[in-house]
């Protein structure tokens, strides 16, 4: 055997997706439900109080908003634990004994972690075109945000769950950065509706980036243009590829 | 016969600067069992991990079927099962797919019927379904082991196969193994049981804190170094050495008499012993030979090690 071992991708592949079948309630049930709050709470309390945003019913207008927190808090989360826990309880051995690349375990695990969180990313877009109207501008790019998102945060996830040696870790990450960059990076609001400074910080943050391309898909309505939205999703898909292949290039934390 | 596995002044240092392989060179024949053996701490696991690709070396080569395992670590690892020796399982997913996940991780075609044979060979058939979790730590040993023949490896890898296993496991495994020799798969094993070695091994190889200190031929081994004891049973048991018999160092086991020699020694002063009983006026009903045990060998090659280990701590200190 010589050539790429898609049977070995295959494997992992769906051994991670059985993962997410045996964890439904977790995996699926409780974003769905916690997606659901938020709209109460941003949706009916400041929605009462902000009737539309650039022309785009409030409620609506944080529907994107809603779907890239819970893609990047997904993808994440689903590929750091994927191949941390293989770490943690030794089942790693077997991977790291089997005829297979580095790329071939990162297609695997991050793989399985993307399409988790898109199937979630589309079942959030479904809950909330029960409950308020959403238009899709631009299908095709919007499909292409969320993939491109997806894959790009279940690498990051994969690259934190490689780096973490303990649960204190694994959860540091997600709780301190992703949180934060998603709920300041315009999610919820406009940055057009921030003082001046504030905006400044703002186009610091990658993620507004994501939301705002993500956010135009829908309505045509975004903070910064749609091309550097796209721009700024592949340069960090191309920073998370560059530190996945310097893993690769040193075994780091992998092989002792 | 052909080598199969190469290893070539192999070394490890572990991150924390522990040395735990030091220039190790074996080759390892084809369809030979090769028990591995030494006291705990003594790199037999990290020899393995390293041929495995679950550790890298700090020095040295090794390839496997011909194949470096860097370089062509595909090739190398196809060829390789491991049962390591914790017992690193799944919790939630069922035998069945834990076994055929290991035969696709190893690029094979999935194949049903041998995945179900090798499952029944292990009496895990009416636990195919069960969750791993839900299995004794017996029934989940055997899984490893299917897992690590599910690709049908050339050469097996046995960390401590038997440590802590009830006897009824130890059977079935001792089948599985006697079943792999004669479809020409090579089998090393590592093990402080000595008797184990002994029962199985074509070959020993003796490995203590880092350094090989011996490859040999069971066989040979046991001739070679192994101490011989002579039981001399006597028409009238005695119950006292005679005084006349005294330089030959003889003891007593049911009123008879034993004499302990050394089959690699010039001499065995067998002859000179009959000639002195026979003086002695003492008849002899019957002679029978007992080999000493590997354990013997071992605890003395083991000890040597030691001695010479603290002889160089104790120069260094003095020098
Ligand atoms: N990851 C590691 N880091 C540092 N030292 C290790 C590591 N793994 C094993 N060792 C040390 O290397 C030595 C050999 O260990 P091991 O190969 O497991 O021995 P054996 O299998 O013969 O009992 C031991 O002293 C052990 O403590
Ligand atoms: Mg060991």
């Amino acid at each position: 055997m010589t050539g790429f071992n898609w049977r070995a991708v295959w494997a992992i592949y769906r051994f991670e997706m059985a993962r997410t079948r045996r964890t439904i309630l977790q995996s699926i049930i409780s974003p769905v439900i916690s997606t659901s709050l938020y709209f109460v709470v941003f949706g009916s309390a400041i929605g009462s109080r902000i009737q539309t945003v650039e022309g785009v019913g409030y409620g609506s207008f944080i529907v994107p908003g809603l779907i890239m927190l819970s893609l990047l808090q997904q993808s994440v989360s689903n590929a750091s634990f994927g191949i941390y826990f293989p770490k943690f309880i030794g089942t790693i051995y077997e991977v790291l004994s089997a005829p297979i690349s580095f790329i071939e375990i990162v297609m695997g695990y991050v793989g399985a972690a993307a399409t988790k969180s898109l199937m979630l990313g589309l079942i959030i877009l479904a809950t909330a075109s029960l409950i308020v109207p959403i238009t899709i501008a631009h299908p095709a790019i919007m499909l292409a945000f969320m993939v491109l998102t997806a894959v790009s945060f279940a690498l990051l996830g994969f690259i934190i769950g490689i780096w973490a040696d303990n649960f204190e870790k694994l959860q540091l990450v997600p709780l301190l950065v992703i949180t934060p960059l998603v709920f300041l990076g315009g999610s919820f609001y406009s940055v057009s509706m921030l003082p001046p400074a504030w905006q400044m910080v703002t186009y610091f943050n990658p993620v507004l980036y994501l939301v705002s391309g993500f956010r135009w898909s829908f309505f045509e309505v975004s903070d910064v243009s749609p091309l550097l939205s796209l721009v700024a999703v592949a340069g960090f898909l191309a920073i998370c590829l560059a530190i996945i292949w310097w893993i690769f290039k040193t075994g780091y934390r992998l092989r002792s | 016969m052909n080598t199969i596995v190469s290893i070539q002044n192999l070394s490890k240092t572990y991150d924390n600067g522990f040395n735990a392989l030091s220039d190790v060179s074996l080759d390892i024949r084809e369809g030979e069992i090769l028990a591995l053996l030494g006291p705990n701490g003594a790199g037999k696991t990290t020899l393995i991990s390293i041929v495995c690709g679950i550790a890298s070396a700090t020095g040295g080569s090794v390839s496997v079927g011909g194949h470096d395992i860097e370089k062509e670590y595909r090739q190398s690892r196809s060829l390789i099962g491991l049962v390591p020796q914790e017992l690193h399982t799944d919790s939630f997913e069922s035998v069945w797919n834990t076994v055929n996940f290991s035969r696709g991780l190893f690029g094979k075609a999935p194949n049903p019927g041998y995945v179900e044979e090798i499952i029944r060979e292990l009496t895990l058939w009416d636990k195919r379904d069960s969750q791993i979790m839900q299995l004794s730590g017996g029934m989940k040993r055997r899984v490893m082991i299917a897992k690590a023949l599910s690709h049908e490896p050339r050469i097996l890898f046995l960390d401590e196969p038997t440590a802590g296993v009830d006897v009824e496991l130890r059977k079935d495994m001792w089948k599985v193994v006697e079943r792999l020799r004669q479809q020409g798969v090579t089998i090393i094993l590592t093990t402080h049981y000595i008797e184990e070695a002994e029962a199985i091994a074509d070959r020993i190889a003796v490995i203590n804190r880092g350094k090989l200190l011996l490859v040999e031929d069971k066989k040979n081994l046991m001739e070679e170094l192994g101490k011989k004891a002579l039981y001399i049973h006597l028409v009238k048991p005695v119950d006292a050495v005679p005084d006349s018999l005294s330089k030959y160092g003889l003891s007593l086991s049911n009123g008879s008499l034993v004499y302990t020699y050394d089959t690699a020694g010039s001499g065995t002063g067998i002859t000179g012993l009959l000639n002195d009983l026979n003086k002695a006026g003492l008849k002899v009903r019957d002679l029978e030979t007992r080999q000493s045990s590997l354990e013997d060998i071992f605890v003395g090659l083991v000890s040597r090690d030691a001695e010479k280990a603290e002889n160089q701590t104790s120069d260094g200190a003095a020098s």
